[in-house]
């Protein structure tokens, strides 16, 4: 092991509790050192920032971009979060991390030596890898870019305020705001090639069919000839494929087909859906994500530990911060607030680190692709890489966890004047534990499935959204009134929204921006 | 080795212009709820720090979301005690409880009402409708000066109370070591010695002699003990003080209101905005403020403020009555030399017939000798106020206030029909006043 290679078995990283640069660097290195060596990560560059509580403040409320363009919306979180802060009733992150190239890290100059040294391995090295290796931040983000495409962002955003005012741009950015959740794309899609491409590839197509032609297929009587398609529905299907409908990305179907958007509106609807579709892998995987930054730390500073780096004080003052983070409390517990992704992610990795070395026969019957595997270094690494919250759980929450944690499932039925517990932590519960739990982390799920499902734009424009209501759960009324009147104000037309149940296919309710008497 | 970057000297407030957006946009909620505060608060501190509730309505970020209730869903949580499969829990009555544990996590901010904090400079720019409230610490208001002493260094002659111990004894320390006053120590030492000596028993010659020898140094010692002695006059030092003159820092102010019939619900809270103001421009510039509260009808009387604003009273309305009962009030508790004296008065400028003649005779003869500056207002109905825009008609008390105005230059009459109308009262009283500091100093150059 790479232990032996550490000279300076001794010797302390640092002692006490104030940090100078000279001590974060010597302890940046002895960590680098197990991240990389040991635990075999895979990391951006870093770039370690130090910032005020109130700069902290400021970039909590810009969603933690450095740079940001500007908008009310951040303005009051800043004082929400301000005016939380000043009372105490909530403390500030030690740090922030950015998922860019080089990886930037904001750890604040409040925090003692032993906290930068935790937050050194949880940001610097636990996000980090993360961000680097995990399949949907490759797929989805570009870390390199994403400061240059900010400072753009900030820049042009500016500048249409110059031009067309602030209250124009604001109204477009309330909208786009406000559809920032449905501008995301949640599957790869091909691209769309440039026009040679398409030429090409429909010369190939023809090609082909040149070359596979059989006369005898035209003497195949056609199914159901009496079921023509009538042409108003061939006409509303052409039409759907021609604006590739159904499409669930809002933002960037009216980008693309508004009718009534200037080209600069269009850009600041770009943007906007570029920044949620940035943060979309990040929402996917909270669980992971903190779960993975936690058990690095978690490894890596007991390791320093072991190695005599650090003093038993600094030592406890990191075990003390790491262990409120990982806090859950009952269902009971006045502080129960849901399940503490942080908990949930580094529990299960270190169960996973404990079924690799010494499975017991549940385990490996449960998991037996990595019980008793012995790498757990791979197999998180594995993990890591190529899982998100929902399938993370499902692949890898052992009944060993469900009974540690005392995981329940209780299920509330509109029609019943109380809830059922479903399944609890025993052997007939298990699987239903564990769909049950990946599925409340499932972002498919959180959020409300709607799409563009028509237009007519030769009619009266009228934009159709479709929700598809799954288990008869409706959408908050207030905020669906609100959200439609957004959407038209982009669209220039009125909007109507159907809630489609996903089972019976029946129409459960009726929206519209249009009159008073069609939204009954 | 990372690359480390210090940020902490960057330039705060990045959020700033993103708050100000907030604040623009929250505008008619903001208004509302400092509109209530007026009401809510009383004047010495309505511009306090403001902890504001705002509605959310208009300042909502709307998202599409899953409605908390409704529906079937399952939810998994921690910690079962002593729950198995297929009991059932009767559900809360209302909201409340375990249930939605998914509605808080969805709807993340909720439709309570939101909270925080504005700066003064905040309030008091939403509170006097975009007046650009001028730096007001510059300006310049006269005042009774008042004497204080203030510590200047030592004196060597003065009154015993005023002596400088510490210095007295240092200066003492040092001249006795200079002069090598001998030390009590010394001194019974030798005594010691020489009950030594003259208790042993038996005679010799060379005891003899070394107490001799003793006895004189003893002598000398004394002598010398008496000529330089513990403490000299010389020694002595004295605090010293000078007489500084101060500006007075204490400012009463009264605020004089009709509280007839003919004053409603409107009037008075702009009569109260505009005492506000007044009490703003003191507290800037004096340590201590009283507010004297006098309401009139045919008759007046000291009271307080929330009987000042929110009782009703019936009866005539004798203006001169208020002004009896404020000279009254100075010379009982407030005598000129220690306090300045502001007085504002509201009205809708009704008067007795003859009364408002002598209320200016009374103005111009002994209040105004006495008063740092006096601003009236009469509040008009909003659509008396384009009639009456000129100054010269009105009523009579209006009329015959402006004769004051002529005479006394810090005595202000205006008309006001909206809050908005109320500041420029007090700038003109303030700019004509920098003017008058500046002249000055531009001689002096």
């Amino acid at each position: 092991m790479a232990k032996k290679a550490t000279k300076k078995k001794s010797s302390f990283l640092f002692e006490g509790s104030d940090w100078t640069f000279d001590t974060m660097s010597r302890t940046y290195d002895a960590i680098e050192e197990i991240a990389i060596n040991d635990l075999g990560l895979n990391v951006y560059p870093n770039q370690i920032e130090i910032i005020s509580s109130e700069q902290m403040l400021d970039a909590y409320s810009s969603i933690g971009m450095p740079l940001m363009y500007q908008h009310w919306s951040f303005g009051k979180h800043f004082v929400r979060e301000e005016e939380l802060y000043r009372k105490g009733a909530r403390g500030l992150a030690y740090e922030l991390v950015i998922n860019a190239k080089p990886c930037i890290s904001y750890h604040m100059e409040e925090n003692t030596m032993a906290m930068q040294a935790l937050v050194t391995a949880h940001a610097a090295f636990g996000h980090n890898h993360f961000f680097k290796n995990n399949y949907l931040f490759r797929q989805w983000t570009d870390a390199e870019a994403i400061l240059n495409y900010m400072e753009f962002a900030k820049g042009f955003i500016a500048k249409c305020e110059e031009r067309h005012g602030p209250a124009a741009v604001e109204e477009v950015l309330d909208a786009a705001h406000a559809l920032m959740d449905h501008g995301v794309f949640r599957y790869r899609r091909t691209p769309r090639g440039a026009p040679h491409k398409e030429q090409m590839r429909a010369r190939k197509r023809q090609e082909y069919e040149e070359r596979t032609f059989n006369d005898l297929w035209r003497t195949l009587p056609s199914p159901k000839c009496g079921a023509e398609p009538s042409e108003a529905e061939v006409e509303i299907a052409k039409r759907k494929k021609s604006l590739r409908l159904p499409e669930e990305n809002l933002l960037y179907f009216l980008e693309k087909n508004s009718p009534i958007l200037e080209p600069w509106q269009r850009e600041i609807l770009h943007i906007v859906r570029k920044i949620a579709q940035y943060f979309y892998p990040q929402k996917q995987t909270k669980v992971m994500n903190e779960g993975c930054a936690t058990f690095v730390h978690y490894y890596i500073v007991n390791k320093l530990y072991d190695q005599g780096m650090l003093t038993e004080g600094a030592m406890l003052e990191i075990l003390h911060s790491h262990s409120s983070v990982v806090f859950q409390p009952s269902f009971d517990d006045p502080r129960y607030g849901g399940i503490n992704p942080y908990a949930l992610g580094f529990e299960m990795m270190q169960d996973i680190r404990r079924i690799c070395t010494e499975p017991t026969e549940e385990d490996k019957r449960w998991l037996p692709d990595i019980a008793g595997n012995g790498d757990w270094r791979g197999t998180l690494r594995d993990a890591w890489a190529n899982h998100r919250d929902e399938s993370f759980i499902q692949q890898f929450l052992s009944p060993h966890l469900i009974r540690k944690m005392r995981l329940f499932v209780l299920s509330d039925s509109e029609k019943d004047d109380y809830y059922t517990v479903s399944s609890i932590h025993d052997e007939r519960g298990y699987e239903n534990v564990r769909r049950t739990i990946s599925r409340n982390f499932d972002l498919g799920m959180i959020e409300p499935n709607i799409q563009v499902v028509d237009l007519d734009l030769r009619g009266d424009r009228q934009l159709c959204l479709q929700h598809i209501v799954r288990d008869g759960i409706p959408l908050a009324e207030k905020n669906r009134a609100e959200v439609l009147k957004h959407i038209r104000r982009l669209w220039g037309y009125d909007v109507s929204l159907h809630g489609v149940d996903n089972t019976s296919g029946e129409t459960v309710y009726r929206d519209s921006t249009a009159k008073p008497e069609a939204a009954a | 080795m990372p690359n480390f970057i210090d940020r902490r000297l960057n330039p705060k407030d990045k959020s700033l212009s993103n708050r100000q957006r907030f604040l623009r946009r929250a505008r008619a909620q903001l208004k509302n709820v400092i509109n209530q505060s007026v009401k809510d608060r009383s004047i010495a501190d309505v511009d306090g720090r403001q902890v504001v509730n705002v509605p959310t309505k208009g300042i909502g970020e709307p998202r599409f979301h899953h409605s908390p209730r409704g529906g079937k869903r399952d939810q998994v949580f921690t910690g079962n005690k002593e729950f198995t499969s297929g009991d059932r829990l009767s559900k809360p009555k209302q909201g409340g409880g375990g249930s939605g544990g998914k509605d808080a996590a969805d709807s993340g901010e909720g439709n309570d009402d939101f909270s925080f904090t504005l700066s003064r400079e905040e309030f008091l720019e939403l509170f006097f409708e975009d007046l650009e409230l001028p730096d007001l610490v510059k300006t310049n208001l006269k005042e009774v000066i008042a004497f204080k002493p203030r510590r200047a260094g030592y004196t060597v002659s003065g009154t015993p109370t005023n002596i400088n111990v510490l210095r007295t004894m240092r200066n003492s320390y040092g001249r006795r070591i200079a002069l090598h006053r001998p030390k009590q120590s010394d001194i019974d030492a030798i005594v010691a010695k020489i009950e030594a000596l003259e208790s042993q028993p038996g005679h010799d010659d060379t005891r003899a002699r070394r107490l001799d020898a003793l006895q004189d140094d003893l002598a000398r010692l004394l002598r010398k003990r008496k000529i330089v002695p513990f403490i000299d006059p010389l020694d002595i030092r004295f605090n010293r003080f000078e007489r500084e003159a101060l500006p007075n820092t204490k400012a009463v102010m009264f605020c004089l209101m009709d509280v007839s019939g003919s004053m409603g619900e409107r009037e008075k809270d702009l009569a109260k905005r505009f005492f506000i103001l007044l009490h703003l421009f003191l507290k800037r510039r004096y340590d201590k403020i009283d507010i004297v509260f006098i309401r009139h009808t045919h008759e007046a009387q000291e009271v307080d403020e929330d009987t000042f604003f929110y009782s009703r009273e019936t009866g005539g309305t004798v203006v001169s009555t208020a002004l009896e009962e404020m000279l009254r009030v100075i010379k009982e508790r407030y005598p000129t030399q220690e306090w300045n004296i502001y007085a504002a008065q509201a009205s809708d400028g009704d008067n007795f017939s003859g009364d408002s003649e002598k209320c200016v005779r009374m103005l111009d003869q002994e209040v105004m000798p006495l008063c740092q500056y006096y601003a009236y207002v009469e509040i008009l109905d909003e659509r008396e106020a384009d009639i009456f825009r000129s100054s010269d008609n009105g009523t009579a008390l209006w009329r015959a206030y402006q004769e004051a105005g002529q005479s006394w230059e810090n005595f202000q009459a205006k008309r006001i029909a909206q809050p908005g109308d109320i500041y420029p009262v007090f700038r003109e009283l303030f700019a004509k006043q920098n003017k008058g500091a500046g002249a000055p100093q531009k001689a002096k150059a």
